[in-house]
């Protein structure tokens, strides 16, 4: 029998992630402070009057959305703003993202990797989740370099 | 007989891996039954079926077309010619669109559809529509997430070519009146299909129906259906979700309805005889099985049907309802937790929800630490999460093996992510 007493017997090795580790304290890694906090505190939320770039971009498989206002000037972006809304791990990834280039140039701007996303982040994120993480690059990228799309598997 | 859980559980190999599986509305788990049926095969008297002139190939065959039977009795068609073999219930749905809607659609036809619906009843529709300049409409939801039974009968007054829509709702669990809704559309004398894609009790079909014709879906896979007595014309149903394999679902269609349309996939075995002038086609329903099948699959489907069956429908019915009352009280418990969909009486053993504060895939990833499986998304339903304004929701659902523990675990665990999301 697998479930007994209100419990999941043990499980496989293949299911299990971090061996022994509780899930609270485990979800507790996965959704550190700092994610929460971004996700309940969003900086730089909001939109601007009159941006030089914005774009907004949705994954239509959870629905979430993000929109990037950009104030640009003589090449180096003044001022941001981001709108939207999701999962923890999409909004608190834009709210990261808008500090990150608040102040940088657009071209430096427009080559932040998957993985300098990753590490603002700075946990693991399953297969499930990229798309989650990286929607608010992928509407930087679109919107910064005035793609079509961007499928975030150019580095590859 | 008491409904022994437990005994059922240690037929499924996969609950010793201790996965709490809460997620059968999108695929069900296959007992042993089931993947020996396959291996026999494989190891056994692998073969082509129907054209080998040798012992293996008769096994096969023999073995591949008792599926047939089965799904006969299973839903209670008339002949086994009413029974085509399809990859699933977005194959059957695709299947009638094309061998049935292509044929008899013209511009300015009204197609019936449902704000309920999987995405497998609303695309194959909308790209007949655009190509036929027919029209789609749709029936509503009220408050509790039931059809608009009004709205459907004033949709029925303007006379729809056909009228499509599933059993039971695989988003929100709803079980149509599907019986009544058939035995509408055929008083006013318009021909409609439905196919149930089907979970562990089904969930989403599609009905067609034309004027002369009536049809009706069919909740297969969770409380059985009766083809004949709900009159539907199409039924279609995956074997994925009813303890079968993936690959291999059934589509039912009315002999006479069948016998009329024309092929969907053309090749071999599906033709009597094929000349350079031009080719004359087998009968129904191997008119519609084009190309080597998918032999295996269909056979476990076959050892599925048998399974179900050993547990009686109404036993597996009334273990979904027990489930889904189980749920439903244990969630209403959760503060800050929105049900949607009718009571436990109304629905499929489905129930979709959404947790304040927390978006449904950071309650899935959570839950998932837990080592529950529950879907999170638009679960293929996007009109209807538009039509409730949300962008997903969470959703848990149950089949013959699911123990109210596995529901116990589920709510600590959300519990556990409102805890680090407070």
């Amino acid at each position: 029998m697998a479930v007994q007493g209100g419990r999941p017997s043990g499980g496989s090795a293949e299911h299990g992630r971090t061996g022994g580790t509780p899930p609270s304290e485990q979800d507790e890694q996965f959704y550190r402070e700092y994610i929460l906090d971004h996700y309940k505190n969003p900086r730089n939320f909001g939109r601007l009057e009159a941006p030089t770039l914005s774009h907004e971009e949705d994954n239509p498989l959870c629905g979430d959305v993000v929109g990037i206002d950009l104030k640009v000037s003589d090449g180096q972006i003044e001022d941001v703003r981001f709108h939207g809304r999701g999962c923890a791990i999409s909004q608190a990834s834009a709210s990261l993202l808008t500090e990150r280039i608040k102040g940088q140039s657009l071209d430096d701007a427009r080559k932040i990797s998957k993985e300098d996303v990753f590490e603002d982040l700075g946990i693991a994120i399953s297969p499930a989740r990229v798309k989650c993480a990286l929607l608010s690059l992928k509407v930087l990228k679109v919107g910064a370099w005035g793609l079509g799309d961007w499928s975030g598997e150019e580095e590859e | 007989m008491r409904y022994d859980v437990d005994a059922i559980r240690a037929d499924f190999p996969i609950f010793e891996t201790g996965i709490v599986y809460l997620d059968s509305a999108n695929t069900s788990q296959r007992p042993r039954q089931v993947l020996e049926a396959m291996d026999e095969y494989y190891t056994k008297f692998n073969s082509n079926i129907h054209r080998g002139a040798y012992r293996f190939s008769e096994i096969a065959t023999e073995h591949y077309e008792s599926t047939r039977a089965k799904a006969k009795r299973f839903l209670n068609a008339r002949s086994t010619r009413e029974i085509v073999y399809t990859r699933g219930t977005t194959e059957g749905i695709n299947l009638v669109a094309y061998g049935w809607g292509r044929k008899h659609l013209t511009a300015g036809d009204l197609i019936v559809l449902t704000i309920l619906e999987h995405h497998s009843n609303i695309v194959p529709w909308q790209i007949l529509a655009a190509e036929k300049g027919a029209r789609l409409e749709w029936v509503d939801i009220d408050e509790q997430g039931r059809l608009r039974q009004d709205q459907f009968a004033a949709l029925l007054e303007q006379s729809p070519k056909l009228v499509s829509f599933g059993q039971i709702s695989n988003a929100m669990g709803t079980i149509n009146p599907y019986a009544e809704m058939t035995a509408a559309a055929e008083l006013v004398g318009i021909p409609a299909g439905m196919a149930p894609a089907s979970l562990a009790a089904l969930r989403d079909y599609l009905a067609s129906a034309r004027p002369e014709l009536r049809c009706t879906p069919a909740a297969a896979p969770h409380a059985g259906i009766d083809v004949q007595a709900v009159g539907c014309d199409f039924y279609a149903f995956s074997g994925h979700k009813m303890l079968g394999p993936t690959g291999a679902g059934i589509l039912y269609g009315r002999r006479e309805v069948l016998e009329e349309m024309d092929p969907f996939l053309a090749g071999g075995d599906m033709i009597r005889t094929v000349r350079k002038e031009g080719t004359i086609y087998a009968e129904v329903p191997t008119k519609f099985e084009a190309g080597t099948m998918p032999i295996a699959q269909v056979i476990g489907l076959g050892a599925a049907f048998d399974y179900l069956e050993g547990l009686g429908m109404s036993s597996v019915r009334a273990h979904e309802l027990e489930m889904t009352e189980y749920a439903l009280e244990a969630l209403s418990e959760v503060p800050d937790l929105t049900v949607y969909g009718p009571p436990a009486s109304e629905r499929g053993g489905v129930v979709s929800f959404d947790v304040k504060g927390i978006h449904a895939h950071d309650l899935a990833t959570i839950l998932d630490r837990h080592q529950v499986a529950i879907r999170a998304g638009h679960h293929c339903a996007q009109p209807l999460m538009d039509r409730l304004d949300v962008s997903a929701t969470a959703r848990a659902s149950f089949y013959v093996y699911t123990k109210r523990e596995e529901i116990d675990v589920m709510i600590e665990g959300i519990r556990d992510a409102q805890r680090i999301f407070a």
